[in-house]
């Protein structure tokens, strides 16, 4: 008797704590939905009941086709995308470079190095912006794709180092000695051991495609010319114009969100190992 | 023997340092140095002591000051708390295997990009769609609180994910001997569990202190460079860029805006500093 009243009460607590999440995931995604689910809608549909859902009447893929008809938009998908994968790639190549240099040559030197990264991970760095795009201007890199690049590979490399070090750092020296027995040099020694930190690299490279996807800042700085416009500030711009196409903006909201939304679902476990490793060394 | 390997470490580390250092170390450096500049003559401090006695200079670098201040300390007394509720239910062992499910779904709203938070939110909100009646965003009073609440919204996921993954790094055994000496659950949170986590609590915040006063995006997302209404929700960042880039009439100027980065960088610094010399050391004293 007393073992089932427990088992009640667990079983109610349980419940409440599921209620209580439910509650939270709520708050978080409810707008989101409310932005989906008007982008499946008409104007007229959009602002006569903003919270219901499409019906025969309202029903609407005006605004998706609209949207990807708008010549900018392709591009600018296609601008972030470059602009996202080559710093990612940059950034992971050379993170695992440095945190395998790190991790095997310890020196009073290599402290130093990842002592450096460390600070690096929190430092500011838009507040350098004005010398970044003396910078690009001098060197021509004005709107283009490679000065995104650049100044992403130079703001995600510290986290992306720390990060692989911890993950270099649980490789045993059996493989590697006898990779070197068997006649390997440095660099093929690194190769060999690389797979090993796979799970590492996973999380790097999620946890570094966000902030670039998203940034506002340098877009608005360094390729504001519409050849090499991101999705970010493309949207920014087309939500500034004040324009009466809702269906359309609406719709390129919910596409520009998409690839993230996606990728993190995906990936959730690695981003959520790479943030929380990343911040808390 | 240490020669070869120095060679080696060299090697390794110079493209992930080159980066660092031309893309991130130098600007930084190079503005402070360009802001005791003025057209390539050396001016001393004129800049700064342009943006601390000029009346309208001073004016917005002291209300920008205020507002970030506000932005932080709201965003950090409602995220912390909510992000701390969150990540002690997801570990409350009550959920199991729905656990994955949650955590994904909560974090969903920190992978927009602030454009689209901006608009969701600014929709939501508007009058013109009836749900709230008031023009939360046109009135001075309210405009800095909302735009933070939708800072907040967006970014919760973040220090949910690091004292989520906090609160499971707790060695198991502890708990379960203070269960077995009977201490409810509600003990064992506000008794063991916080004061193991309160080092991962001291680094987001200091975090969401560098992210706020560093921060830019939210506010120029919902009102431009020029934040209204009358310049209520202007934070640092959006000062820094209308005083490099200029904004409407207004002339930009690189070295006033090296020198505005300049101001920003050293309240980050001495904010950071200041928490590591006093908090993080107690705390870390108080961990031993």
């Amino acid at each position: 008797m007393i073992r089932q009243d427990g088992r009640v009460q667990t079983q109610s607590k349980n419940l409440i704590v599921h209620l209580a999440l439910l509650f939270f995931v709520l708050l978080a995604i409810g707008p989101i939905l409310v932005i989906v689910i008007n982008s499946f809608k008409s104007t007229e549909g959009i602002f006569s009941g903003p919270l219901k859902l499409p019906d025969s009447k309202t029903f609407s893929l005006e605004g998706f086709k609209r949207a990807v008809e708008n010549g900018n938009f392709i591009r600018n998908y296609l601008n972030s995308t470059i602009i996202t994968l080559g710093a990612t790639l940059l950034t992971v190549v050379c993170s695992c470079l440095a945190a395998y240099g790190i991790t095997e040559y310890t020196t009073k030197l290599a402290s130093m190095i990842a002592g450096l990264f460390t600070i690096g991970i929190m430092l500011p760095v838009t507040l350098g912006t004005v010398v970044i795009l003396k910078m690009m201007v001098k060197f021509h890199l004005l709107n283009t794709h490679l000065s995104l690049i650049l100044v992403y590979v130079g703001i995600c490399v510290p986290l992306g180092v720390i990060l692989m070090v911890t993950n270099f750092r649980t490789v045993s020296s059996d493989l590697k000695e006898a990779a070197r027995i068997d006649g390997a040099n440095e660099f093929k020694t690194f190769l060999i051991v690389l797979p090993l930190v796979m799970p590492g690299v996973a999380a790097v490279a999620a946890i570094t495609m966000l902030p670039i996807w998203n940034d506002l800042w340098f877009p608005l700085i360094l390729t504001t010319g519409p050849q090499t416009q991101t999705l970010t500030l493309g949207i920014q711009q087309f939500v500034g114009v004040h324009t009466n196409d809702w269906e359309a903006l609406i719709a390129s909201l919910v596409l520009g969100a998409i690839p993230l939304i996606l990728l993190f679902t995906l990936f959730s476990k690695q981003f959520i190992k790479g943030l929380s490793d990343g911040y808390s060394k | 023997m240490t020669r070869k390997r120095h060679r080696q470490l060299v090697l390794f580390t110079f493209p992930a340092l080159a980066f660092f250092l031309i893309f991130a170390v130098f600007p930084l450096i190079g503005t402070i140095y360009i802001s005791f500049f003025q057209e390539n003559v050396f001016v001393g401090l004129k800049n700064f002591n342009f943006l601390f006695t000029d009346e309208n200079a001073s004016k917005r670098l002291f209300f920008a000051f205020l507002h970030n201040c506000e932005f932080f300390l709201i965003a950090a007394s409602v995220q912390l708390p909510l992000a701390l509720c969150m990540a002690a239910l997801l570990t409350s062992g009550r959920v199991r295997r729905m656990t994955g499910f949650y955590r994904t779904l909560l974090f969903i709203p920190s992978t927009l990009s602030v454009v689209i938070v901006g608009f969701i939110w600014r929709l939501i909100i508007s009058p013109l769609w009836g749900i709230v009646e008031y023009p939360l965003l046109g009135e001075k009073a309210t405009a800095l609180p909302t735009i933070t609440l939708m800072s907040v919204w967006q970014y919760l996921g973040i220090p949910l994910v690091f004292l989520y993954s906090a609160l499971l790094s707790i060695p198991s055994n502890i708990i379960e001997a203070a269960r077995v000496d009977g201490a409810s659950d509600f003990r064992i949170f506000f008794g063991i569990k916080i004061p193991l986590i309160a080092p991962q609590i001291g680094i987001i915040t200091i975090l969401t202190f560098i992210w706020t006063f560093n921060g830019f995006d939210i506010i120029y997302a919902l009102n431009g460079g020029m934040p209204g209404p009358d310049y209520s929700t202007d934070v640092l960042g959006t000062l820094f860029y209308r005083t490099f880039f200029g904004w409407g009439a207004d002339q930009g100027n690189q070295n006033l805006g090296a020198a505005t980065a300049t101001v920003i960088f050293f309240i980050i610094l001495l904010g950071t500093a200041a928490y590591f010399a006093t908090v993080q050391r107690r705390l870390k004293v108080s961990q031993l």
